[in-house]
Parts: C-alpha cells; sequence; structure tokens
C-alpha cells in the first residue's frame, strides 16, 4: 500500500488518469460503504471546529453585525494594539494566570495521594464506597455546583459562615470580597474533581507488577520505601502526562464556574479573559475585538501544551504526540 | 505478609483521612438536600446542616406547580435524548471509520479531530458561526455544535482497534458490505463502550447550560439547568408564583430547583458508575 501511494505521487502533474482506473479512486469505489462514514463527521469538523477558527480572520477586520460574515474591511492588528495597550486585558491576564495556577498546584497532587491512600485499603466493599462517593460531585452540573457554592458561602443561609461566626464572631460576604475569590474557586474546584481525577492513577497502579512488590519485601523494604521506589515510579508516566495535560491547559480556566460564581465587585480578582471577551463580545457587540482576546488566548494556550510536550519527549518519553 | 507496627498505625489514620473525604464530600449534598425539605425559619437562622428541620414540603409544590419548570425540565429531556442520539452515531460512524487499517487519510482524519483538543476557533466565531447558520433559537444550536467530542472518539477508536478483526474479514469476504459489518458485527460487540459513551453524552447534555444560554432568547425554550440558573442569578422569577414569596425563600427554592434537577443524575449513577470508569481509563490507552 505504501509504495502504491508513493508510486502515485511520483508522477508528474497533470497526468491524465481516467478516473474510473485509477487504483485510488477504484479501492474508493469499492469500499465506499467505508468512506461514506467520513462524510458527516468530517463535514461537522470542518464547518463546526474548523469554521469558527477560519472565522478567526474577523479579528483583523472590522466587522459589523448583520454585514457580511467575514467582515468588511481589513484593519490590520488595530484590535490586537487595543487590548496590548489596555491595562485592564493584562489585569484579567493575571487572574486567569493566577486562578489557573493555583489550580493546578493545588489540585493536581490530590488526585495522587487520594489514589494511593485508596491503594492501601484492604477492604474492597470500603474502598468502593469511596470510590463511588468521591467520584459523584464530578456529575453535576457547574451551575448546581456554583449555586451550591454561593448558598454554602451566604452569610445569611451559609453553614460556612457559622463555623466563621463560632470562630470570630463576625460574618462573611465570600462572594462580594476579593480576596476569597480564587480560593473558592480552586477548593470547590477539588471538591468537584479530586475524586474523579484518581480514575487514572488506580488504574496505573492495578497494572504495577506485583512481583516487584515482592522483590522490594525481600529486600526488606517498608511499605512506606515501597511506595517511594516501586509505587510512584510506577505511576510516574501518568503522572507526567497529566501535569503536561494540565500544565498547557492553565489558561482554559472554568470559563462556565468564573461566569456563574463572579460578580462585579469582585472582578478585580475574579474576572478572567474568557469572561472579559465574553462581555465584550456578547454584551457591548465588539465582535472584532473579543476575538482578537479570543484568537491571542487560544494560540498562547496551544503554545504552551506545545511547549510542555516538547519538554516532556525530552526528559521522559513520554508525549502527546 | 506482615505488617509492622507503624504500617498498623497508618491503616487506621488512613482509613479515618478516607472517611474524612467521604463526609466533606458529601456535605455540600446533604446540605442542600436538608434545606429543600426544611422550614424557612429554620434556614433563615441558619440552622440547617445535613437534615431537614422543621420538615416542609411547600416549596417543592411551588416549584412543581411553576408550569415553566416543567416545560424547561421536558426541554432538557429532549434536549439530552435527541442530542445524545446525535452524539452517539456521528462518534460511532467516525470512530469506526478511523480503526480501520486500510481506511486512506487515516492518519489526515484522526489529527484532523485530535487537533481541535488542543486548538478552538474561540467562543465569538463560534456563535457567529451559528448565527450565521440560522440555528440560533432552534433545538439545533442546542445538540450541533458539540455532536462529536475527540476525546471520546478516541477513546472509541482505541476500542474498536481493540476488537478481533477476523470476524469483519470473514463477513467483509461472505460480501457484506461496510454497514452489515458495523450493524450487525461491531456494534453488538461494543455494547460496553456503547454505554460508557451514551453516559458520558448524556450527563453532558443534561447538565448544559451555556450553549442554551448563547443561543436561546425564549424561556420556553430553555432546559432546566438555564432555568436553575437564572435562579442563581435572581435574573427571573418563576412564572405564575407570588414574587414576593420567592424572594422570602430563596435559599430553600434554589435548593429544591438543585435537587428536582441533579436527582436524575444522582439516582442513575451508582449503578452506571463502572462505565464511567471504564470510559476513562480506555481513553488513557493511547492518547
Amino acid at each position: 500500500m505504501e509504495t502504491e501511494l508513493r508510486a502515485r505521487k511520483k508522477e508528474p502533474r497533470g497526468t491524465v488518469r481516467p478516473f474510473a482506473r485509477g487504483k485510488t479512486a477504484r479501492r474508493l469505489l469499492k469500499d465506499w460503504q467505508l468512506y461514506s462514514l467520513l462524510i458527516l463527521p468530517v463535514a461537522y469538523f470542518i464547518l463546526f471546529k474548523y469554521g469558527p477558527m477560519l472565522g478567526n480572520v474577523i479579528a483583523f477586520r472590522k466587522y459589523v453585525p448583520g454585514g457580511p460574515w467575514f467582515g468588511t474591511q481589513w484593519v490590520g492588528l488595530k484590535y490586537f494594539k487595543m487590548f496590548i495597550f489596555d491595562g485592564n486585558f493584562w489585569m484579567k491576564f493575571r487572574n486567569t494566570v493566577v486562578i489557573g495556577a493555583s489550580s493546578l498546584v493545588f489540585g493536581f497532587p490530590l488526585p495522587i495521594v487520594l489514589a494511593l491512600l485508596l491503594n492501601e485499603v484492604r477492604s474492597k466493599a470500603f474502598k468502593k464506597t469511596v470510590q463511588t462517593i468521591s467520584y459523584l460531585p464530578h456529575f453535576l452540573s457547574v451551575v448546581i455546583v456554583a449555586g451550591m457554592t454561593i448558598d454554602l458561602l451566604s452569610p445569611s443561609s451559609g453553614f460556612v459562615n457559622v463555623i466563621v461566626k463560632a470562630l470570630t464572631g463576625h460574618t462573611v460576604a465570600f462572594m462580594q470580597e476579593s480576596g476569597y475569590f480564587v480560593p473558592v474557586y480552586v477548593i470547590t474546584g477539588i471538591w468537584q474533581e479530586t475524586g474523579w481525577g484518581t480514575i487514572l492513577y488506580l488504574a496505573a497502579l492495578t497494572n504495577i507488577n506485583p512481583e516487584l512488590y515482592e522483590a522490594a519485601e525481600i529486600d526488606g523494604a517498608s511499605r512506606w520505601q515501597q511506595t517511594l521506589h516501586v509505587t510512584l515510579p510506577g505511576i510516574l508516566p501518568t503522572i507526567t502526562i497529566l501535569l503536561i495535560l494540565n500544565t498547557g491547559a492553565i489558561l482554559n480556566v472554568g470559563f462556565e464556574k468564573v461566569l456563574l460564581l463572579y460578580n462585579p465587585a469582585i472582578y478585580d480578582t475574579a474576572d478572567v479573559i474568557s469572561t472579559y471577551l465574553y462581555r465584550i463580545g456578547m454584551e457591548m457587540n465588539s465582535f472584532s475585538y473579543a476575538t482578537a482576546i479570543g484568537l491571542f488566548d487560544s494560540v498562547i494556550g496551544f503554545l504552551l501544551i506545545a511547549l510542555a510536550n516538547f519538554f516532556s519527549k525530552k526528559f521522559s518519553e513520554t508525549s502527546l504526540w | 505478609m506482615k505488617e509492622s507496627a507503624s504500617y498498623r498505625v497508618f491503616r487506621v489514620f488512613n482509613a479515618i483521612l478516607l472517611l474524612i473525604v467521604v463526609a466533606v464530600t458529601l456535605f455540600p449534598l446533604l446540605n442542600v438536600v436538608a434545606k429543600s425539605f426544611s422550614d424557612m425559619k429554620y434556614i433563615a437562622s441558619n440552622a440547617v446542616t445535613f437534615y431537614p428541620k422543621g420538615f416542609n414540603l411547600k416549596t417543592y409544590r411551588l416549584i412543581m406547580s411553576d408550569s415553566m419548570f416543567w416545560i424547561d425540565y421536558k426541554n432538557t429531556v429532549v434536549y439530552t435524548v435527541v442530542g445524545t442520539f446525535i452524539n452517539l452515531f456521528m462518534t460511532t460512524i467516525f470512530a469506526y471509520a478511523l480503526s480501520v487499517p486500510r481506511l486512506m487519510g487515516r492518519k489526515f482524519f484522526t489529527g484532523l479531530a485530535v487537533f481541535t483538543m488542543f486548538f478552538n476557533g474561540g467562543m465569538i466565531p463560534n456563535y457567529l458561526l451559528v448565527r450565521n447558520l440560522g440555528m440560533r433559537n432552534t433545538l439545533w444550536a442546542v445538540v450541533v455544535p458539540g455532536a462529536i467530542s475527540a476525546f471520546n472518539l478516541i477513546v472509541m477508536r482505541t476500542f474498536f482497534e481493540g476488537l478481533p478483526r477476523e470476524l469483519e474479514e470473514a463477513a467483509a469476504i461472505d460480501g457484506m458490505g461496510t454497514y452489515g459489518i458495523v450493524a450487525h458485527i461491531v456494534l453488538p460487540l461494543s455494547k460496553p463502550i456503547l454505554a460508557t459513551m451514551t453516559l458520558f453524552y448524556a450527563v453532558g447534555m443534561w447538565n448544559t447550560w451555556f450553549g442554551p444560554f448563547l443561543y436561546l432568547d425564549r424561556p420556553e425554550a430553555f432546559p432546566v439547568s438555564l432555568y436553575l440558573r437564572n435562579i442563581i442569578a435572581g435574573a427571573s422569577q418563576a412564572s405564575g408564583t407570588d414574587a414576593d414569596a420567592l424572594g422570602e425563600v430563596a435559599s430553600n427554592v434554589k435548593a429544591v430547583t438543585i435537587v428536582l434537577t441533579a436527582l436524575p443524575i444522582i439516582c442513575v449513577y451508582p449503578f452506571l458508575q463502572k462505565y464511567f470508569v471504564q470510559g476513562m481509563t480506555l481513553g488513557s490507552v493511547k492518547g
């Protein structure tokens, strides 16, 4: 098959190939049912995934709502200059990095710890129960999680404030004070995703060769030493790949959760790039400006993940592509 | 295996720690259920913890007598059923095609899908596309833009690649076409992955709110997640009910709506958990 394809490529351009006689064409015809399966999904990807990528062209053009799909005239880097020189934008950028980095630093290690703890549990029933319960929050919609968060933290009817009042004598309006947003975001994320995050580690743990533990035991290694020298190296590839994915996605702050949790009083810490561009685009109808910000965000995000992948490939032989 | 004394201590400590994890996970959920059944005066004095105080069904009656709640609930069911069907159909046919070794351009088409996991067009171009296609305020705006998740696609392709090819080859020699092979050989062998995908997609559709928030204008078309969002945002009162009564019992109303919205997921989840886990671990085999 390989040689066949290569041979075809060597033909000079413009060689007339009668359609039905072309080997490729014949294979396509014979296998039309298989290739027909591609039509709808590929059309979907091109229209709904690559279409919007192409739609980013309006970041460089003046766009009038209701006018041509791809805008009316070129304006070069006008919109990019607008946000680069907009101090507001850099505040949102900083907020995004702070929220993303805090989530990574505090949220990433916990599933590993929980998986290791679960791994030491003998009773299957107990382990299963802990797993079932800790996975559950992952399946709740972000609307529900945000609703519960706001309610639990409410000064008048939230349980968290019962504790705060008992300790300090007064209540705190958590959702109205800038200083609390990042912790609230990170902790709710931990609550929702830590359990679910253990799954890949638990799967990796079951793949560790039991003979390694036996050998370690014969060598007199304690359980703790076994954890350090057998278990951790065993799940290291999983840790690496997930760390790359999560580092690369550091700017992909949970936009929906921020949108549901924040309010104008705490924009100085809570407003992130995506919520900012959402307001500029959807509430102020500055589509081109918002698209420019979005494109910048996507490109930086992509570069980050490519960079993380490069380092992972170099140092650990584990990579995404 | 011999256990050292320190390891025994660790195991006790470990069990306590895990019980704390369970308690912390469950408390917010129990709290919201408790609030939904509690009397307003206990909620106002912040006395409700994880069991109802002053048992009260008034708010359930209030919400459940709101016709808009039921309209939106029904919408969620429709969006979930139609959306999941589209998701499954599209993902299955693409994943199968990508799993067939003789497919020309297999790498290219896989790359076409995988690239979208790392780079996306962005919110505004997506919005403008849906608007320009005239899909706003239709069912299609909710179910079509997310028709295939690249992650789920790769999970499913990996599963199909693991199926024995001999049966398919034998069927092909007998003159069966690809459609027949998929329908009569591949799908019957793929029940576990189909279950997993159905669950992933159905939960996603059930929980979706931002697409509908962007693309739908009429409350009669909203999914119930958006109904809940509007209650939480205080942006709307349930129609046909006394606005004052609602304002007074805000926390209670929120709790009831949260419970009713989450109920189907919480009910089916424990029974189907193994399928979710299976999907995640399959996906990790080959990124």
